[in-house]
């Protein structure tokens, strides 16, 4: 063996159910050199490097760090090997300072205040980070919380680092410097392997790149010895034709426009910058993106869920913008979001679908109370008595404490009925339903609402092929309504199959807005890596429709 | 004066017991809210272990004291690792199992000192001699030659001044040591902690059962210090001082060297209404001073909304490893 391997993977393979999330994966990593792995969303780079670092157990496969077999079993095990990973989401206390999370954890050394601040500005100033170790996590940027990650994995004395997508949180300069880092570390003979979707990144930094696809190893090759163009193809692989309808409607006027949108994620940075775009009725727009690129912010803003910083949400010209979520839906517009679980928002897993329909529309039940209607020949007096009457019925009416059973089960037994749920009866609690049932069940109570605009992410995730097609064809059939449709996707080939027209996003910023049957895979594939841009290249400002309704009944200003 | 000084310390360090106690249990992100029939485990199981030694006419003070203190907390520990079995093992709900918790060590306390210790028989009948009692009373000799400044400060029994040595050790604890460091870490963010190798499942144990222990203390304070084992109904009592307790984990913002203060803060409202001349009715009025108290700090520290000043950040919380 490669006396410079310092980390060799052999024939890995991992399975979640009956799902191969990495399949016979074999790779090496040499002393001192930069690692890029790179993939779409889904091809298993995390679960890989998961394996390595103790959180995941591989199914299959052994691992050989400087070249005898290692047994990961946890990130214990990994520390030992002198293997340390940063997880995109960082694991730090927020009201300890930098030092107290560096030295955290069970060791022999002793605490002391002075020793632990002067030990950590070592490793900072040997590595060149810039780092407070006395500043309190929760006074941090993004950046700084990476900064104290990366100094606790090598605090804990790591040779081999793993960033995941660290990139993903920073800004240029703070990339920049993070590269810088990253060179002194090689330099003092660290292996670094990072993962990242940015292919101007991949060039900058790394010294080889390797690509996994749909959970496979592709290849791996000399950074210096490929271009862009051909470390796309290697990403997205061929295309396959599927069988997904696609009706030509004809598209109406905008019926949801979104002008100049910022909107802020969780940790404070910006999600989605300056978009614009626009949904006509009767058509799908797709959204294509890597993950977390700003697709949950947006859904959320248009729901009214997430308060945007700037911008302009219009449904049919007029503003929707800082109105309550139930204000929103009040306008047709109607949302179905599976963020990180099947059962996502919407749905509550242990209530029935009956009670899971009655959700959404309690409000809509009425006493069925009419007003006392005037008679002629009546005096003053009694009319003021029925007038006030009248109000008070009026007001009893729209406040009907009572929910209505029989119309909520009416309504779950027909979406079951039309959308073919397999379920023993209306009564069944959700959570007991199989995940493709599930999706029914929510995008079928919100057809029930007849929306005029649809938003929804990841319809498909999880869910076996034929569950997939019906879902597709819920939404063509919304789309032949007239209904505007808004597709969170995740696979590409879906997404040039179904979708009328597709935006790319990348790192919140729109890349460019495309026809679906005039693009391909490679074209997508460069813009979400950021090496395309299709926004700036056209010289006009894209995403803002010819025939906007917005301005036809209020001006609107920039 | 000086007598109302002087009880006020006196009833503070039974809150300080409760406090310094759910404080750690709190730091490893464990709401009990079982302290209140903790403490009264600590009463019973304090009154059983001097019973053991305390018989015939010149009983051993130290062994009377030391047995005291070690069935206290041997009693209320009990209950305490019941506690964490449920929710730390189990991942049962913390404020459901707590209230279980109180519920049971109150009714046990009632059944066990009126029908096995026979705590009446103990005081009344004088089997349980008074000297033996009077070891938790006793203080150092001369010190009223002091002036208020000895009755004020120095004429207290052992215990009290064990309540603020142990709060003032769980203060250096929880800031200057590693283990304090990483249960802190554990209360904040078990996962972070877990990904780092810190035992969250000991850590958590480890804070429960010895806080309930440091609380148990608290309830042997008041049965057989405070009140020199007159009160033949402790149970009713020591939950007020447990609730209390835990108002004021809320009042000293989770800071065991804050609660020496604020433990004498409350046990001065507590008692306020037997020295000051109100109508009667006003009286329960008075003693809901340290719950508005508390519910004042608690309005004041969520505007300020200060990180430093809030709850552990995970408290109430099970962790669970699968969980991500």
């Amino acid at each position: 063996m490669d006396e410079n391997v310092t980390l060799e993977l052999k024939h890995i393979s991992k399975y979640f159910g009956s799902v191969a999330a990495n399949r016979d994966i074999s790779l090496a990593l040499y002393k001192g050199e930069i690692l890029a792995l790179l993939g779409e969303n889904g091809s298993g780079k995390t679960t890989l490097m998961n394996m390595i670092s103790g959180i995941y157990y591989p199914d299959e496969g052994q691992i050989f760090v400087n070249g005898k077999e290692a047994v990961i079993a946890s990130p214990q095990d990994a520390f030992r090997y002198r293997i340390g990973m940063v997880h995109q989401h960082f694991k730090l206390v927020d009201v300890f300072t930098a030092a107290q999370n560096v030295v955290l954890g069970p060791g022999k050394k002793g605490y002391g205040v002075k020793r632990i601040n002067s030990e950590v500005r070592a490793i900072a100033e040997k590595y060149g980070f810039e780092l407070d170790p006395k500043k309190k996590i929760y006074d941090m940027s993004v950046s700084e919380k990476q900064t104290v990650e990366i100094v606790k994995v090598l605090y804990r004395g790591a040779d081999i680092l793993i960033l995941d997508e660290p990139t993903a949180v920073l800004t240029p300069q703070e990339t920049e410097k993070l590269f810088s880092v990253m060179r002194a570390m090689k330099a003092d003979g660290k292996s670094i392997i990072i993962i990242t979707h940015k292919l101007h990144e991949v060039m900058a930094i790394s010294d080889r790149v390797a690509v996994l696809r749909k959970g496979e190893y592709i290849g791996c090759v000399e950074t210096a010895k490929i271009g862009e163009q051909a470390l796309t193809e290697m990403m997205v692989g061929q295309k396959v034709e599927l069988a997904i309808e696609r009706p030509a409607v004809k598209s109406d006027r905008p019926l949801l426009e979104i002008r100049d949108l910022c909107v802020r994620s969780d940790e404070g940075s910006r999600a989605i910058e300056d978009l614009s775009f626009f949904i006509r009725g009767g058509e799908i727009l797709g959204v294509a993106g890597i993950a977390g690129c700003g697709q949950r912010e947006l859904c959320e803003a248009i729901a009214g869920l997430r308060k945007a910083e700037k911008g302009g949400i219009y449904h049919e010209g007029e503003s929707i913008m800082g109105l309550s979520p139930k204000e929103v839906a009040a306008r047709g517009i109607a949302m179905s979001f599976i963020p990180e679980d099947r059962l996502g928002m919407g749905l509550a897993p242990s209530m029935s679908i009956t009670d899971n329909m009655m959700l959404k529309n309690y409000q809509d039940t009425r006493f069925g109370i009419r007003p006392i209607p005037d008679r002629e020949g009546e005096n003053a007096f009694v009319r003021c008595a029925k007038h006030a009457l009248n109000r008070a019925g009026a007001f009893l009416d729209r406040h009907d404490p009572f929910v209505d059973r029989k119309k909520a089960r009416a309504e779950a037994a027909r979406v079951i009925e039309e959308l073919d749920v397999i379920t023993p009866s209306t009564e069944t609690p959700v959570r007991r339903l199989s995940g493709g049932n599930v999706q029914k069940v929510l995008l079928g109570r919100e057809m029930l609402t007849e929306p005029n605009v649809l938003i929804t992410a990841y319809p498909v995730r999880g869910l076996d092929i034929n569950s997939s097609y019906l879902i597709y064809d819920i939404l063509n059939r919304q789309k032949q309504a007239g209904t505007g449709v808004l597709f969170i996707g995740e696979d590409l080939d879906v997404m040039l199959a179904l979708c009328d027209k597709i935006m790319v996003l990348c790192h919140g910023r729109m890349m460019g807005v495309v026809h679906a049957d005039k693009t391909t895979k490679e074209q997508l594939g460069l813009m979400m890596a950021g090496a395309l841009d299709l926004a700036e290249e056209k010289g006009k400002p894209m995403g803002v429709a010819k025939d906007s309704r917005i301005g036809e009944d209020e001006t609107w200003n920039a | 004066m000086e007598v109302f000084l002087s009880s006020a310390i006196q009833f503070g360090a039974i809150f300080l017991f409760g406090c310094v106690g759910e404080i750690l249990t709190e730091k490893s992100g464990h709401l009990n809210l079982g302290i209140p029939g903790i403490m009264c485990m600590g009463a019973a199981g304090g009154c059983f272990g001097v019973k053991l030694v305390a018989m015939g006419e010149s009983p051993n003070g130290v062994l009377v004291l030391l047995m005291g203190i070690l069935f206290a907390m041997l009693f209320a520990g009990a209950l305490g690792a019941v506690y964490a079995f449920l929710t730390v093992s189990l991942r049962s709900n913390q404020n459901v199992t707590g209230l279980a918790c109180t519920i049971f060590g109150a009714g046990f306390t009632s059944f066990f000192l009126n029908d096995v210790v026979d705590i009446a028989d103990v005081t009344v009948a004088g089997r349980l001699s008074f000297a033996s009692l009077n070891f938790f009373n006793a203080h150092i000799p001369g010190v009223e030659a002091l002036g208020w400044f000895g009755n004020i400060f120095l004429g207290h029994g052992v215990l009290i001044y064990l309540a603020i040595v142990i709060a003032i050790v769980v203060a250096i604890v929880l800031k200057r040591t590693k283990a304090g460091l990483n249960l802190r870490a554990v209360g904040e963010n078990p996962a972070t902690a877990d990904a780092v190798g810190i035992n969250v499942t000991g850590y958590k144990y480890t804070a429960t059962i010895i806080g309930a222990a440091i609380a148990g203390i608290g309830g042997l304070c008041y049965s057989l210090c405070y009140t020199s084992g007159n009160d033949s109904t402790v149970e009713v009592t020591i939950q007020i001082i447990g609730w209390l307790s835990i108002a004021l984990v809320i009042f000293t913002m989770w800071r065991p060297a804050v609660a020496i203060g604020g433990s004498f803060v409350f046990g001065a409202l507590y008692i306020l209404f037997s020295y000051i001349s109100v109508a009667p009715a006003f009286k329960p009025l008075l003693r809901l001073i340290p719950f508005v108290v508390t519910i004042l700090v608690l309005i004041v520290t969520s505007i300020i909304g200060h990180r430093e000043t809030q709850p552990p950040a995970s408290l109430g919380l099970s962790y669970f490893r699968e969980d991500r």
